[in-house]
């Protein structure tokens, strides 16, 4: 039997001889040697879950321009540092494959999707915001000043942080644009 | 609460490990009922009728918290004698008029005080609710007269105790039984333990969902819960409280800066063209003289200076007219409808997904497909992008794609973790995010989209009058990186405002009528104090008290429990060592405690308001409900709603059941839409069975942040319908197998859970099933698993109140099977509709 060298330090050998079988005798050295990728992390973020409105804290670790992992943070007195099942895969919300990071155009009566340039898309709707606005203006209804566009119209999600939030309403506003809503009517 | 917000349930479990007793009340048994000491099943629709007979309960045997009652409530306010109840009226207040659906409410107001006649004003019925008359008051009340007659005794047959008294007589346990389902004995244990719960020494606190809100009475119910909790003395005091757990990360944001059509930042009104001509008008009208909302001219003119700067002077009204006006109900349902109907031609949808996640789904992309133009900015090609390649009504032929004229731009958004900025959460606290890395390709935040659209749009403007109010917005905010990204600091800084020295307000009583303070958000203000980002704080839960003040930032003032005066008893001392909160410090001459005080600091508890006092000043020493003019929690409402000054029980618009309570069955101010794209389910046997929608741990809302993520679309792979084992034997289903659901909307199909979650109630004599279904699932959307939208079966029924749909309580007909294809699924639904 080997007394010493790779065998002994075989987990299985020491696990039969009677090392606690679960505990130290488990561990190999390529075990001790691994660690967690959050360690390696060039940043960590402070944030919030951006589900359900708990408000429960996270850490974002990002490695090389990339989201490593996203964990509760264990400091938040809202939540402990727990994350619920939505929460703890919220990694895979801003990760995953199928999320769209390009433009696309659909022309009226189109059948197929169309690419579009950023800039050329915020030009289009630009313009589109102006000529609506101005072909739906209204200056009085019911022999009342009312000075609003109802051909333009918005309906937000509630993931918005405020600061959009703000800027939204302060814009439409000023345009004159009232059927402003958001999931919170919802 | 464990299914949907399951790391906020871990506070309920702490104290549940600590004595408390957990009530769940609700139609379908969740992880929350299998935590709780007693699980009480109730038809979906008839929460009224359970709180009512609590609060009977309460009033008939004397139970309720007489000296927190007579200090802090208007139960001794002396009511008009024009008002009749719907014990008087079968079911209708005074004031209705059948003619216009609506209510006039002056009838509901305080009693004449003498030298005071009855409110002039009196806000309610359909131009208030209009003009976010109700929702106003989610930072104060309707006006009122602030220092009314009153019997202290309590004994005036026009008194509010009495008022109520009556009002809820017949809401007995029998009818707790005939109506929701529960047994006396079950509710008799309830009875028992809310009451034996509150007090000097203890609290009992109620929690609901949003579900809540979806009733065509949704905003009663959550009034009835206030009505029992300020009887039994739980509002404002640590423990106690009726906590709203809404639903998304900031949706509590999304009303405090609204996009919501009848409110500006803060809960103020957006002027109503008939109400509101000029500045002096709309200031007149919103709101009372007295309490802080009397302060509101200081809260608009810096709105108005926030946005308008140097051109908002005193000679302009401080471009007030700038505003543009409301002339009805311009909700999110009334806008599909103009959409449908041509009106409205360009339509932003902004991390929201209507094809799936709004009530009546077929509206919705009737009126998507007849829009101009469409911009959807998402994390994913959501179902309201796609709509025209890929919606169910291609698959029957209502709609082909080339007959369909919407311009669609999709623009890829940014994700929480690739932008900064602040969250509301659920309690008011505001939660600073940082950023960890730049959005991908062409992903931009939302901050980056509107401030980009407002400067290209604004470089297209002329000098007509009607560019005025986007030419003179103020619109400078630093950008940074390659994308110029607007900076949210610079954005929030704004929203907390800035005095005349240009130096970041502290406070919102700093705010100025005059034009010298400039403010996007009042009750945010102070969110920004010192030029610190108050919502960035995060010193560890181990280095703070329980309170944690110094983890973000809550509004008002850093306040963790609203109405905290109630903490303390008049004298300003607590009710209870146990219960102590904040109190009146006689040495120092101050308030003071474990929270900031929700008063003036240095208000005596024995102030007493000289006459003719206002805004504040005119608040007693003893008054904890600040924003109300008269600093009382209201258990009667003399103004304010557009359904009643009181709760009272109506039927769902769907229901088997008939209101044993009046002769009117629903309540009769609801918003109906007597449209073709959306029908009601005609009452009768086509449609025997109750049902309810929900939601699921494993998925959010309508499903754009979940479906595609593989974690969570393996842990809940497709829709259900959950029904219990007597009604899947009578229809022959077995657990597994297919049925299909219809209502007058539409007819979908759902693989059958056969359960005794969904447990069959003894209603009136006879048995009513429920089925629930989640609403997670959609035709596309990314997503990695697929399934017909439930919320194409709900009705388009809306709250008087909030315009907030019925989709909690409706009926339907359940059928074996798969549902039918294309132009036979029509044939079905033509049988149902008027077969």
């Amino acid at each position: 039997m080997p007394g010493s060298g790779w065998l002994a330090r075989w987990p299985v050998i020491r696990q039969l001889k009677g090392e606690d079988p679960r505990g130290s005798a488990a561990r190999s050295a390529r075990t001790d040697a691994l660690r967690p990728r959050t360690e390696r992390a060039d940043t960590v973020a402070r944030s919030v879950c951006p589900y359900c409105a708990v408000g429960c804290g996270q850490l974002v670790y990002v490695e090389d321009g990339r989201v490593t992992q996203i964990e509760g943070d264990p400091d938040s007195p809202i939540s402990r540092g727990r994350l619920c099942p939505k929460g703890s895969a919220s990694k895979q919300l801003v990760t995953h494959p199928g999320r769209q990071t390009r433009v696309l155009y659909r022309r009226p009566h189109g059948t197929e999707w169309e690419p579009l340039d950023l800039d050329a898309a915020m030009e289009m709707i630009a313009d589109r915001v102006v000529r609506t606005r101005r072909e739906t203006w209204e200056q009085t209804c019911e022999g009342k000043v009312v000075r609003r566009t109802m051909g333009i119209a918005g309906l937000g999600g509630a993931t918005l942080d405020n600061e959009e939030n703000y800027l939204m309403k302060k814009l439409y506003t000023a345009l004159g644009a009232i059927q402003i809503e958001n999931q919170a009517r919802i | 609460m464990a299914e949907c917000h399951p790391v906020g349930f871990q506070w309920v479990m702490e104290a549940k490990a600590r004595g408390a007793k957990v009530f769940h009340v609700d139609p379908r048994f969740t992880r929350t009922s299998a935590m709780a000491d007693r699980y009480l099943p109730i038809r979906a629709g008839s929460d009224i009728v359970l709180l009512g007979a609590l609060i009977n309960h309460v009033l008939d045997n004397g139970l309720d918290f007489r000296a927190y009652v007579l200090a802090y409530t208007n139960a001794a306010t002396i009511v008009s004698e024009d008002f009749r109840d719907t014990e008087d009226l079968d079911g209708l207040f005074s004031g209705w008029d059948p003619d216009t659906a609506t209510y006039a409410p002056r009838s509901w107001a305080y009693a004449a005080t003498g030298e005071q006649p009855p409110a002039e004003h009196a806000e309610g019925g359909r131009r208030h609710a209009e003009a976010a008359g109700p929702e106003t008051y989610g930072a104060g009340g309707a006006a009122a007269h602030p220092s009314p007659r009153t019997d202290p005794t309590l004994t005036h047959p026009r008194c509010v105790y009495q008022i109520l008294k009556r009002h809820f007589a017949r809401y007995t346990p029998e009818l707790v039984e005939r109506l929701c389902g529960i047994p006396g004995a079950a509710f008799a244990e309830l009875a028992e333990a809310v009451t034996a719960n509150s007090g000097r020494e203890r609290t009992t606190a109620w929690v609901y969902s949003v579900g809540w809100t979806q009733h065509t009475v949704g905003a009663q119910y959550i009034r009835t819960a206030a009505i029992l909790q300020l009887l039994l003395g739980n509002v404002g005091r640590p423990g106690g409280g009726i906590m709203a757990l809404r639903g998304h990360a900031s949706i509590q944001g999304s009303t405090d800066i609204p996009t919501l059509f009848n409110i500006l930042p803060g809960y103020l009104a957006m002027p109503h063209a008939h109400r509101h001509e000029d500045l002096e008008h709309y200031l007149e009208r919103e709101g009372g003289e007295t309490g802080f909302w009397g302060n509101r001219r200081s809260y608009l003119v810096s709105l108005l200076k926030a946005w308008w700067g140097e051109a908002a002077t005193e000679d302009n009204d401080y471009c007030f007219g700038h505003l543009p006006r409301l002339t009805g109900d311009h909700g999110h349902y009334t806008t599909v409808m103009g959409q449908i109907d041509g009106t409205v031609k360009g339509y932003f949808v902004i991390g929201e997904n209507p094809a799936v996640g709004s009530s009546g789904g077929r509206a919705q992309r009737l009126g998507l497909a007849n829009l101009d133009w469409l911009v959807v900015r998402d994390l994913t090609l959501v179902e309201t992008a796609t709509f025209w390649r890929d919606g169910p009504e291609l698959e029957t032929g209502e709609m082909r794609t080339e007959d369909i004229g919407t311009e669609v731009f999709f623009l890829p958004a940014a994700s929480h973790v690739e932008k900064e900025g602040t969250f509301t959460n659920t309690q008011r606290l505001l939660q600073w995010r940082e950023k960890a890395l730049d959005p991908p390709g062409d992903c931009r935040s939302d901050l980056w989209f509107y401030y980009h659209l407002g400067r290209l749009v604004r470089r297209r403007l002329s000098d007509d009058e009607i560019d005025r109010p986007p030419r003179e917005l103020t619109w400078d905010y630093p950008v940074h990186g390659a994308h110029r990204e607007p900076s949210a600091e610079a954005v929030l800084r704004e929203i907390n405002g800035v005095g005349p020295d240009g130096r970041a307000l502290s406070s919102s009583t700093q705010l100025r009528p005059d034009g010298s303070t400039a403010c996007g958000c009042w009750i945010y203000c102070g969110v920004y104090a010192d030029e610190v980002n108050q919502a960035a704080r995060r010193r560890p839960r181990g280095e703070q008290d329980v309170v944690a003040p110094e983890w973000g930032w809550a509004w008002p003032a850093n306040r963790r429990i609203l109405y905290n005066r109630a903490s303390a008893d008049p004298e300003g001392r607590p009710w209870s060592e146990r219960k102590a909160y904040v109190w009146w410090d006689a040495e120092r001459g101050e308030w003071t405690g474990h929270d900031v005080p929700d008063c003036e600091i240095g208000k005596p508890p024995d102030y007493l308001p000289p006459e003719g006092a206002r805004a504040q000043d005119a608040l007693a020493g003893t008054d904890p409900f600040i924003m109300q003019s008269d600093g009382k929690g209201w258990l009667y409402a003399p103004s304010g709603l557009a359904d009643g000054p009181m709760p009272a029980h109506y039927e769902p618009h769907e229901s088997p059941v008939a209101n044993l309570l009046y002769g009117q069955r629903a309540n009769p101010a609801r918003r109906t839409y007597d449209r073709p794209e959306s029908p009601y389910n005609r009452p009768g046997p086509l449609f025997p069975y109750v049902l309810t929608t929900y939601r699921l741990t494993e998925h959010h809302t309508a499903g754009g942040m979940s479906r595609p993520l593989a974690y969570l679309a393996e842990l809940q792979p497709e829709l259900f319908c959950e029904m219990d084992p007597r009604l899947a034997a009578r229809l022959g289903l077995g657990n597994g197998d297919w049925a299909t659901i219809v209502t007058s909307r539409t007819v979908l199909e759902a693989r059958v859970l056969v359960t005794g979650r969904m447990r069959p109630l003894r209603v009136e004599g006879r048995v009513i099933h429920q089925i629930g279904l989640p609403y997670h699932w959609g035709w596309g959307g990314g997503g990695l698993v697929t399934g017909d939208v439930v919320n194409d079966l709900t009705p388009l029924v809306l709250d008087p109140n909030v315009y907030i749909q019925e989709g909690k309580a409706m009926t339907c007909d359940v059928r074996p099977g798969r549902r039918p294809r294309g132009r036979a699924m029509l044939d079905l639904l033509e049988t149902y509709r008027h077969g």
